[in-house]
């Protein structure tokens, strides 16, 4: 099975490569290379930290939940802990972690050599970076954002918070969008120019799909955001009033700007772990996905569909029957593309023979936490029972099957499959069944009794509770159940550092995986493919033994491209070469830029102009130094 | 439990029950699912890939039609239960105006006449078996009334007047707290409906109505001095006194309240002296400042408090 054997390139081939491609070592390599491996690396290790950081600050509220009339915590205290909690999860870890994977795994597995944009792809990260500094400086002077990851107005404005907390907020997540909007281009063009020739879009691994929709779905919503917290940021600056209802402005349009952000929000955390779980779930079942179509289709359904459903958080404002009832029926109509998937993983075991490793058994969690999540969302779409649940812990508990269910347990499904990949070693197999039991277990003994908290009129967002509403035992349990998952994830820490040491030696392809990224060595060279491959199927290294008809996938043949960094470009659907595109080399841009970004946010959040316009200024300077031709631009030709 | 008490509210906890009991046979039934699968088919080795036919039928059964049925189904019984609760079956001969305060509720009960306007705070009366209008109002932030046993909640937010209604079907008294994240104190920003026969609520409204009778003793006349020339008459009103203060709440018959400080203690003599003396080691961030006062004053204030039925 010649398709099968990695491609070994020849050792001179192999060495004149790496000097291409290669990133030199020492500080000027770390800070200005733009391989998309460090950079997917470096963003798996960051959203993770921040992941660790957002538990940390659950585990002191959950402490301080665990019984009634506690006082380890002052309620201003709490009131940041909960709000930095959802930043940083829904903002510095789950889209990052998504981005991360994607970062590392997208040219791999389109095989191709790097992103489309390698010096945007640094960018994306370092201002990622610096906006996660930006937002937990905060902390040092005890003003972390405290009204919440929705900041509902006009709560935000000067006159209910006067300190720095909601500058901070409304700042870092400006700068976050930059990082956030840069990275969405990336990915979009890197689909429909990187491409190994023939990987036409109906043979794209639903993964991708999954990160495609969410780019594009980032593209049209964080706008909303950006423009919700530069308004925020002059109403609480310059005195404006756009959220002032006693002059003319008015808090609802925050709700709605923030919510038509907030929900596509969801799905963009979401839809590329759920493509990952549709590429990961067949690998180990030893079969295709069973109705490829309808889940790729589903998932860019979802991703529209999710445009339409923001007013679902806003049932109890007031507002006419005639819009909560459209909201509500398209909050029901969402969850089909969501059956569809499901029932697509369902087909696929049920059709395979499913391996019990733990890249699988943390798949097969993450489909029972889906459905859980999914039933209790089409629960608080019903109106007139959502006028009761919303703002409980009823809602605590159903974002976090969705969060943690769709995110956390393809997220940890997803290091177990692709670490071996970026570390050449795989984790521990019975390491990695105690991993998954104790999160399992924990999760559903931390979270499941917060939907009965909410059923007893449990409101969230309370630092503490009075004895006797029967709110104690469920309580208990829950901090309890969480710390489980808490040790769950320090296993899950505790088999990475094992396998980097101690793994078995992973290959270049140890799960016997279907896609291209399993074809080239792990860790990958720098260059990723010596030879860049050419696709026949949607299984290019399975299609002999699947016997698929049509064309076949050549792994090991096609062009080197020798003469700098170079790697082929196709046209957008069918994928056929029509170029050789030369990408950039290292750059010290990106890095200083992001950095020059960090100044003037300091500046503009203290008011110290001087500081922001110095910023401005570098600003500038890095962008033109950036973009300054090296070499006279010749004319391109047809 | 949520709802049972109230005629929107149970009709609400029907429909979210119904609803929970659809969610979990799914949950039940994809999990088995999910365990079956994996059980029946599963290997010890990673087999050569097989592309065996079927399975479509999975998907456009379990994805597509069964679920379409379902959501159907669950859509109209919610539209059937918004229709039914979105106006009582009479029109309510109450109406309460509810101001929501950082973080203590402000209640007027509504009259044509100015001077038959009642107000108090935390604690609503209602009639039993009548439905009763309320009018949300905010002073600063967005609030959300919510009386999880009577019905759901509904947002005060500045720059409108949202409206809704509450019908107990049976006497008692309700806690409710505010629903939406209000800043430091939402976890303490508690209030109770007291559903009554009535007979019972009509008396209370007059008495609402009417200021605060003469002090009876001299102790007590001593603490209505303190109270009008010190600190707390500049925020609290006591009518038939001097202290007309409008940032705190109306404290012209707290005696007859069940609770202090938005539901958070029981008004007893002690609590009473234990919050003026210090409201910030009990509710910090409240905007209840400590009014310096000697112990005889405190003493004199509390007696004054505790004459205001």
């Amino acid at each position: 099975m010649a398709t099968t054997a990695p491609a070994v390139p020849a050792p001179s081939l192999h060495e004149k490569l790496l000097r291409i491609w290669e990133t030199p070592p020492g500080l000027f390599g770390v800070l200005a290379t733009v391989d998309h491996k460090k950079i997917g690396k470096r963003y798996l290790a960051t959203a993770f930290l921040f992941l660790l950081l957002g538990g940390l600050e659950a585990a002191v509220m959950r402490a301080q939940l665990a019984r009634p009339d506690q006082h380890l915590l002052t309620p201003e205290a709490y009131n940041q802990l909960f709000s930095m909690h959802g930043i940083t999860m829904i903002f510095l870890y789950a889209s990052p972690i998504l981005s991360g994977f994607s970062n590392y795994i997208w040219p791999l597995i389109l095989g191709s050599r790097d992103m489309a944009f390698p010096r945007l792809n640094a960018f994306s990260y370092w201002v990622f970076l610096v906006s996660g500094i930006f937002l937990y400086s905060s902390f040092l002077i005890g003003q972390a954002p405290d009204r919440g990851w929705f900041a509902y107005a006009p709560m935000t404005g000067s006159t209910y918070s006067p300190g720095l907390n909601m500058d901070f907020y409304a700042l870092g997540l400006i700068l976050l969008t930059i990082s956030t909007t840069v990275g969405a281009i990336n990915f979009i063009t890197t689909l429909f120019r990187l491409r190994a020739p023939g990987m036409s879009v109906n043979r794209l691994p639903i993964f991708v799909w999954g990160t495609l929709t969410t780019s594009f779905s980032m593209l049209f919503a964080l706008p909303a955001l950006t423009v919700a917290c530069v308004m925020l940021y002059f109403d609480r600056r310059f005195g404006m009033h756009f959220f002032d209802a006693s002059t003319g402005g008015h808090p609802m349009l925050w709700q709605h700007l923030f919510w038509i952000f907030g929900h596509p929000w969801v799905y963009i955390i979401v839809l590329p772990a759920m493509g990952l779980m549709s590429d990961l779930i067949p690998t180990f079942c030893r079969r295709p996905l069973v109705g490829y179509t309808y889940v790729a289709l589903a998932t860019v359904a979802t991703g529209i569909l999710g445009f339409g459903v923001w007013v679902h958080h806003m049932f109890s404002t007031g507002l006419p029957a005639m819009s909560t009832d459209f909201f509500s029926a398209a909050s029901m109509v969402i969850s089909i593309p969501s059956a569809v998937a499901v029932f697509a993983w369902l087909a696929t075991i049920w059709h395979g023979r499913p391996v019990m490793r733990t890249p699988f058994l943390f798949a097969a969690g993450f489909i029972v936490l889906f459905v859980i999540g999914g039933v209790s969302g089409v629960v608080t779409a019903a109106v007139p029972f959502d006028w009761q649940v919303t703002d409980t812990y009823f809602i605590v508990a159903h974002l976090h099957y969705v969060l943690v269910g769709i995110n956390v347990f393809p997220v940890i499904a997803g290091f177990y499959f692709w670490l071996p990949k970026m570390t050449g070693r795989l984790l521990d197999e019975r390491l990695g069944r105690w991993n998954f039991w104790t999160m399992f277990i924990g999760f559903n003994l931390g979270f499941f009794p917060m939907h009965i908290a909410g059923l007893l009129g449990m409101p969230r967002r309370v630092y503490t509770y009075p004895a006797g509403l029967g709110w104690d035992t469920v309580n208990l349990i829950s901090t309890i159940g969480s710390y489980l998952f808490a040790i769950g994830v320090l296993l899950f820490l505790i088999n990475v550092f094992w396998s980097l040491r101690r793994g078995r030696v992973a290959g270049p392809n140890p799960w016997d995986g279907p896609t291209l990224e399993w074809a080239v060595s792990s860790p990958p060279p720098a260059y990723n493919f010596a030879l860049l491959p050419t696709v026949g199927s949607r299984h290019p290294l399975w299609e002999e033994r699947l016997n698929e008809p049509g064309s076949r996938s050549r792994i090991t043949e096609g062009p080197a491209l020798v003469e700098g960094r170079e790697t082929l470009g196709v046209s957008p659907l069918d994928a056929q070469a029509n170029e050789v595109l030369t990408m950039p080399e290292d750059s010290l841009y990106p890095f200083f830029l992001a950095l020059s970004l960090l100044v003037t946010f300091y500046g503009l959040l203290t008011g110290a102009w001087a500081l922001a316009i110095v910023g401005g200024v570098l600003v500038l300077v890095m962008t033109v130094g950036w973009l300054w031709p090296s070499a006279p631009v010749e004319e391109a030709s047809p | 439990m949520l709802g049972f008490h109230g005629v929107a509210g149970s009709r609400e906890a029907v429909l979210g029950w119904v609803l929970l009991v659809v969610a979990m046979i799914v949950t039940l039934v994809v999990s088995l699912l999910v365990l079956a699968g994996a059980w029946r088919g599963r290997t010890s080795e990673l087999l050569p890939p097989q592309r065996t036919g079927g399975g479509l039928r999975w998907i456009v059964i379990g994805g597509i039609i069964v679920p379409t049925v379902i959501l159907a189904a669950v859509f109209v019984l919610t539209m059937v239960t918004q229709a039914a609760v979105a106006a009582p079956s009479a029109p309510p001969t109450v109406t309460v105006q509810i101001t929501g305060h950082q973080w203590w509720w402000e209640v007027h009960y509504l009259d044509r006449s100015p001077s038959r306007i009642a107000v108090t705070a935390n604690e609503i009366h209602i009639p039993v078996g009548q439905p009763v209008r309320f009018e949300l109002v905010t002073g600063d932030v967005i609030h959300s009334f919510w009386i999880p046993e009577l019905g759901g909640k509904t947002d005060l937010i500045p720059g409108q007047r949202n409206v809704m209604w509450l019908e107990a079907d049976s006497a008692g008294v309700y806690r409710g707290q505010c629903g939406e994240y209000c800043g430091t104190q939402h976890a303490k920003m508690a209030m109770s409906v007291i559903a009554e026969p009535a007979g019972k609520f009509n008396q209370w409204l007059v008495l609402q109505r009417q200021p605060a009778a003469a002090p009876p003793d001299p102790d007590v006349a001593a603490g209505e001095r303190v109270f009008a020339s010190s600190a707390c008459a500049l925020c609290h009103t006591v009518r038939g006194t001097l202290a007309g203060g409008r940032l705190g709440p109306d404290l012209t018959h707290l005696a007859g309240r069940r609770t202090i400080a938005a539901g958070m203690l029981p008004n007893t003599r002690g609590n009473l002296a234990g919050w003026i003396a210090n409201p910030q080691a009990l509710k910090p961030g409240s905007l209840m400042p400590v009014v310096p006062l000697r112990a005889t004053e405190l003493l004199a204030v509390v007696a004054f408090l505790q004459s205001l039925e």
